[in-house]
């Protein structure tokens, strides 16, 4: 009797069935490398901005003896106000540097230790002089804010081993700053210039303020166009429209329009709102304007997807004892597809808010140091701050834009996360 | 009057137009045998009314904001002289820009011509006309509309389908604003592109090797003939997206399957989430991370093993582009490999066959098609996305196939060109215009097909 074929089969089944299970783990393992790819990129992304951002956060002040006397300030014993907003307190601050290190002569030394302290320190000591004019004729140490670039070598940002052509901060305004902080005059503190101040050219003056009410201006434009607008359209749509051609062409052109790129939603700003309608440039009236376009897309499918999950028998009872259609909808409909339409609209606001392409053709990119008052006000958002500090080369303005990029994610997330209670509540229902 | 003091006062108007209907409305019943006798309810005829004093005087309103700049510069144009309308286009856009900065006050009187300074006083005279006849316009529609619905106003009148039909409208108007946006994007770009194919032939635009935007200012100027020779710039940018496919498909793709198939509902439960968080990462922090940390990593690496890598390299935001495409193509797989009948998987695993001969020998082949449709929208992705590469891509055109140096991208171009102030009909503005219209159609055109795959493919399983 021969060997029947199915033993030979199966002994080659069991001989393969080694390297056919190795596979199957490889397999897995690739998924899992696959996995953890994508954890990487996230983490790495994430530990760079803030390792990055983290000391923006802090700011070191420098402590001089100061001796405020009218001679040196340029006005009478009895300064008003005018006379002391002209007054002349560089000069008191530059005399305290020198007195402080009596050694320093030359030009070129003197103007590198004027540069220990911020351009921005005698405006403060001017604002704080005319709260109190008592100050003048008094002498004796005032905290003041040290430069970008003497402040990021007190965060020890600065390696001195490097050559000395190839640093900003020299030899001997090292030397300087080690004595002060050695003297106990130096001090770091939390930096409330970044929440309180607009665009500047220097970097410790520089603060996100004047952006965030241009974003908050920018959005609160988008969010009043679009969330009514996408609201009624999808209401449209789920419940009144009739199948016929030109509710297939609405829809077609909804779900191009969600896959253009944002750049040409731009485009369409500058060319029709700009260049037509001649409504001013740089203005959070037209950003939101363009924002709401290109976010409508977003809200009407969520709203759709929404309103299509309210359970029919709601709107058959509604009809039942007599309502109108448009009174099922907006009495009965709407309110219990409400959290779903909020989860979508606040999605759609999170994007508009991280949004920078198409605000840039429309003049965005402004140099911003006032903080906008209103929605046509020359104004920036944060986003677009983002992208004109990273262009800048300092060092102290990597530091700003990554502390602003913390910022800025820290909203999204906000966003995101009552996106994510609200979703969770409805389905719960 | 200012345009928001006039929606102020209309709004008001409204609001007494409101009171004024229903009050009639109930004056008007109390002959005729007390409220029951009308067909709605009191608050719909005040509805109708602020209804009619609003809508029609807002809808001109609006028309009128829209159109009155070109009216004005209509206006304008048509009282100069007939020498200076028949200068060139360009020398006429500046004299008539010049007038008009000074009549918004922007320059002084110094170096204007006395044509330019009777053109602005027209100017500002016409306006200041045109606003009066606005304001009174307005008010006019309001008033007369708010009367019209007061006549109307009758017991047996069924104001209530009045006002639902109102509504109705304005639903439709609020999606059919999606279709006008559309048309708002074809038509704004195709028209100045046109005027750009005037300029610069199709053909030299469309097959043109070389990229240099620079328009000679003066005519006798040397070297600076612009060339707008569009294939350098798509090279480009079909290079960084392909780069950034290479990243995001392999990982998004085998991330989804693993998930899908492999993980635990915990560990799937927790992974998406996170791995989602890629997608809501504002553009511009991926640009600034691919600028200064990815691109100089890259070309230190390069360089330690003797490669020269440009510090502004296609590899670098390529890269950082695919980590932002990831979760994109992770979900759209996720959602096609689930689409797949539970039925296939059952039959190859019964067969005896392992989990990874069942992934690769049934569910791929049989989400294939939608799997590409994912891909193509990602590409899609990839082919408009602007911060990235604004910010870690070059600005010089390169005919290159080599990821490693700098190429610039047609998303790029377009923000270079319209960044910063530009004289609007220059051949260089209409040139983004017309990379805008590229952008569009291919970008529709990948999306158009993708969906169409995808839905076939849905349709084939359900």
């Amino acid at each position: 009797m021969t060997e029947p074929d199915h033993y030979k089969n199966t002994a080659a089944i069991q001989a393969s069935l080694k390297k056919r299970y190795a596979r199957e783990t490889r397999f897995k393992w690739y998924g899992r490398l696959a996995v953890m790819t994508g954890f990487l990129f996230l983490f790495v992304l994430l530990a760079d901005i803030i390792g990055k951002g983290l000391p923006a956060f802090t700011q070191h002040f420098i402590s001089i003896d100061l001796t405020l006397d009218a001679a040196t300030l340029g006005v009478s014993s009895t300064p008003d106000e005018t006379e002391l907003f002209a007054a002349d307190f560089g000069a008191v601050i530059k005399r305290g540097l020198r007195d402080t290190f009596p050694e320093v002569s030359g030009r070129s030394e003197k103007r590198s230790l004027y540069r220990l302290v911020s351009a921005g320190a005698e405006y403060e000591l001017r604002d704080r002089v005319i709260a109190d004019p008592s100050l003048i004729g008094t002498s004796g140490p005032v905290w003041l804010m040290a430069h970008a670039e003497a402040g990021s070598y007190l965060k020890g940002q600065v390696d001195t081993q490097l050559p000395e052509s190839d640093r900003r901060v020299k030899d001997n305004q090292v030397a300087w700053l080690d004595e002060l902080r050695d003297q106990g005059r130096t001090e770091s503190r939390f930096n409330t210039t970044f929440f309180t101040a607009g665009d500047s050219r220097e970097p410790e003056l520089a603060g996100i303020k004047a952006a965030l009410y241009g974003s908050l201006f920018t959005l609160a434009v988008t969010f009043c166009l679009a969330f009514p607008i996408g609201v009624l359209a999808a209401v449209y749509l789920e419940e009144f429209a009739a199948r016929n051609r030109l509710t297939d062409l609405i829809e077609i052109n909804i779900n191009n329009l969600a896959a253009v790129p944002s750049i040409v939603f731009g485009l369409l700003g500058l060319a029709v709102f700009i260049n037509f309608m001649d409504l001013p440039r740089s203005a959070p009236l037209v950003g939101g304007m363009v924002l709401s376009l290109m976010t409508l897309p977003t809200i009407i499918i969520t709203s759709r997807a929404a309103i299509q999950a309210v359970s029919p028998s709601i709107r058959e009872a509604a009809l039942g004892v007599g309502a109108s259609r448009l009174q099922t909808v907006f009495h009965h409909v709407l309110p219990v597809a409400m959290p779903g339409i909020l989860t979508g609209s606040i999605i759609g606001m999170a994007q508009a808010l991280g949004e920078t392409a198409p605000l840039l053709m429309i003049g965005m990119v402004a140099f911003i140091m006032d903080v906008p008052g209103s929605v046509s006000d020359p104004s920036t958002v944060l986003p677009v701050q983002i992208f004109l500090w990273a262009d800048s080369p300092e060092r102290g303005f990597t530091e700003k834009t990554s502390a602003a990029i913390m910022v800025l994610m820290g909203f999204l997330i906000m966003m995101n996360a009552v996106a994510i209670y609200l979703r969770r509540r409805f389905e719960s229902k | 009057m200012p345009t928001t003091t006039l929606v102020l006062v209309l709004a008001t108007l409204a609001v007494a137009g409101f009171y004024l209907g229903r009050n009639r409305s109930l004056a008007l019943a109390s002959g005729a045998g007390g409220p029951q006798s009308l067909h709605s309810l009191p608050k719909h005829y005040g509805y109708m009314a602020a209804a009619w004093v609003a809508l029609p005087a807002l809808l001109l309103l609006l028309l009128w904001t829209g159109l009155e700049s070109s009216l004005l510069n209509e206006m304008v144009l048509a009282q100069l002289p007939a020498s200076v309308r028949q200068m060139g286009a360009d020398e006429l856009s500046l004299y008539f820009n010049q007038l008009l900065s000074y009549a918004h006050g922007a320059i002084d009187a110094s170096g204007l011509d006395e044509t330019q300074l009777a053109a602005a006083q027209y100017y500002t005279e016409a306006a200041s006309r045109l606003a009066v006849l606005k304001t009174a316009l307005v008010f006019l529609v309001g008033l007369g509309g708010g009367a019209l619905a007061l006549r109307k106003i009758a017991p047996a009148f069924r104001a209530r389908n009045h006002v639902e039909g109102i509504i109705t409208a304005t639903l439709f108007a609020c999606s059919f604003l999606a279709v006008l946006t559309t048309l708002g994007i074809v038509l704004s770009v195709l028209f100045q592109a046109v005027q750009f194919f005037q300029i610069i032939p199709l053909s030299d635009f469309l097959f043109g090797l070389e990229w240099s935007p620079q328009m000679a200012i003066r005519a006798d100027q040397v070297g600076a003939s612009g060339s707008f020779g569009f294939i350098p710039l798509l090279l480009g940018t079909l290079l960084i997206s392909a780069v950034a496919m290479v990243i995001a498909v392999p990982v998004g793709l085998l991330s989804a399957i693993y998930l899908s198939e492999y993980a635990s509902r915990r560990f799937r439960a927790v992974t998406k989430p996170v791995l989602e968080i890629l997608a809501g990462v504002p553009t511009v922090v991926y640009g600034f991370f691919a600028a200064l940390t990815v691109a100089p990593f890259i070309r230190d690496v390069g360089e330690s093993i003797g490669l020269t890598v440009a510090s502004e390299s296609a590899l670098a935001a390529g890269t950082v582009m695919g980590i932002m495409i990831i979760p994109f193509v992770m979900s759209l797989s996720d959602d096609i490999i689930n689409a797949v009948p539970d039925s296939l998987r059952e039959a190859s695993l019964g067969m005896g066959a392992t989990m990874n001969e069942t992934i690769r020998k049934v569910l791929l082949p049989a989400a294939l098609p939608g799997i590409v449709g994912g891909i193509l929208l990602a590409v899609s992705r990839a082919i408009g996305e602007t911060m990235i590469v604004v910010m870690a891509a070059g600005l010089s055109a390169k005919l290159t196939a080599n990821p490693l140096e700098a190429v610039t991208t047609i998303t790029v171009q377009i923000v270079t060109l319209l960044v910063g102030d530009q004289e609007f009909d220059s051949p260089k503005t209409l040139a983004a215009f017309a990379l805008g219209l590229v952008l569009f159609f291919v970008t529709l055109l990948l999306n158009v097909v993708a969906l169409y795959v995808v839905r076939r493919y849905r349709e084939q399983y359900d």
